[in-house]
């Protein structure tokens, strides 16, 4: 499935990398330890977060994820977001706490995996 | 006579907290930290509480009571939740900076049930009350807000155990944010400080610090880090760290 399906099936806002959203998300990753994702995401996750610091972008660019969510209303801060623009780093964000979107992204793949 | 120029070797341990943190025992006062720090042959404290330092000001002056040297400090949590040491000068620059995280922390309540007590004392153990807002969580100050804010008022930000997975810059942010002036990191009492290096490739360069970031009276020992200065103070902490004149801090094994 790709970013602008998971966009649309769970709501998100687009807040930067509109370009990158035909890419296809492979699997989802829920921490905000960034030294966690850092050991742990896979390239192609969608990376699930409350952490809005700048990191969170060098991390997404570091690990090759397909998208951080930043979950919870949580809205990056603006360095971050200036950052992630410029390096063409997806920032998606919803105000659904992150175990309700860990809970419907894991559903929406496994379906995704089972229409193949 | 010693010569007032003259290098000597100074035991720090820049991280303790008193009966103020909710989390340390309630034995933690002003006078017993003091009298410990003494006895463990320790030359110069800082005592940080969780974004408070209503004890600093006792602390300091007992101090001078003991013979000890105490710089005023804070243990600040970010709103990332990465816990920072905040040192200062003075104990009027620790009051402005005091102002600022006032401002913001939540508006909660410590549960003293759940989180312990928070206990003021003056510099002879009296009781002086409680503090009743909720000290162990995060301010809204980020990082960067932080390191600012400190370097404002002429203090030190130094990020504490950042080899622990949590509560720390590199397990919190995964790396050092870059444009972050760090002018030393606190490593965990017993860390080895060359496998800390080997492990986070990002600290080269920067001066390493080990405290006992003791919450309880028998936490504070013998410390391992040792400030190669012409005295303990402040302004030849600030001088070590940056390597002038020869000055250093060193750890032990």
């Amino acid at each position: 499935m790709n970013l602008r399906d998971v966009v649309a099936e769970l709501g998100l806002a687009v807040l930067t990398g509109e370009a990158g959203l035909d890419r296809e998300a492979t699997g989802g990753y829920c921490s905000d330890l960034l030294s966690d994702v850092m050991a742990h995401a896979r390239p192609g996750d969608v990376w699930i977060t409350l952490q809005t610091h700048p990191n969170v972008v060098a991390v997404a660019s570091l690990t090759n994820v397909a998208a951080v969510v930043a979950s919870g209303g949580q809205r990056p801060e603006a360095a971050s977001l200036a950052r992630a623009a410029n390096e063409g780093v997806v920032i998606l964000a919803s105000d659904q706490p992150s175990f309700e979107l860990a809970g419907r992204l894991h559903a929406l793949l496994a379906a995704g995996q089972q229409a193949r | 006579m010693v010569m007032a120029t003259e290098l000597v070797s100074l035991t720090v341990d820049l991280h303790i907290h008193s009966a103020l943190s909710p989390c340390a025992d309630n034995e933690m006062t002003p006078r017993a930290i003091a009298a410990r720090a003494r006895q463990m042959g320790t030359d110069m404290i800082a005592v940080c509480d969780h974004n408070a330092s209503g004890n600093a000001a006792a602390c300091h002056a007992a101090g001078q009571a003991t013979g000890l040297a105490v710089i005023p400090g804070m243990e600040v949590q970010t709103r990332e939740e990465v816990h920072l040491l905040c040192l200062f000068p003075s104990l009027a620059a620790l009051a402005a900076w005091q102002a600022v995280v006032d401002r913001a922390l939540p508006p909660l309540d410590n549960q003293p049930q759940h989180f312990g007590r928070q206990l003021l004392f003056d510099d002879h153990d009296r009781p002086l009350g409680e503090e009743r807002r909720l000290l162990l969580t995060s301010t809204a100050l980020t990082v960067e807000d932080v390191f600012a804010g400190v370097t404002r008022l002429a203090g030190l930000c130094v990020p504490a155990h950042i080899d622990r997975p949590s509560y720390s810059l590199l397990g919190t942010l995964g790396l050092i944010p870059p444009g972050l002036a760090v002018p030393a990191v606190e490593i965990s009492r017993r860390a080895d400080p060359a496998a800390v290096r080997e492990r986070f490739p990002d600290t080269r360069g920067l001066p390493f610090l080990t405290a006992s970031d003791a919450h309880w009276l028998s936490q504070i020992a013998p410390a391992r880090t040792r400030l190669v200065a012409r005295a303990p103070t402040f302004d030849e902490l600030r001088q070590a760290l940056a390597g002038a004149d020869n000055r250093r801090v060193v750890i032990d094994d």
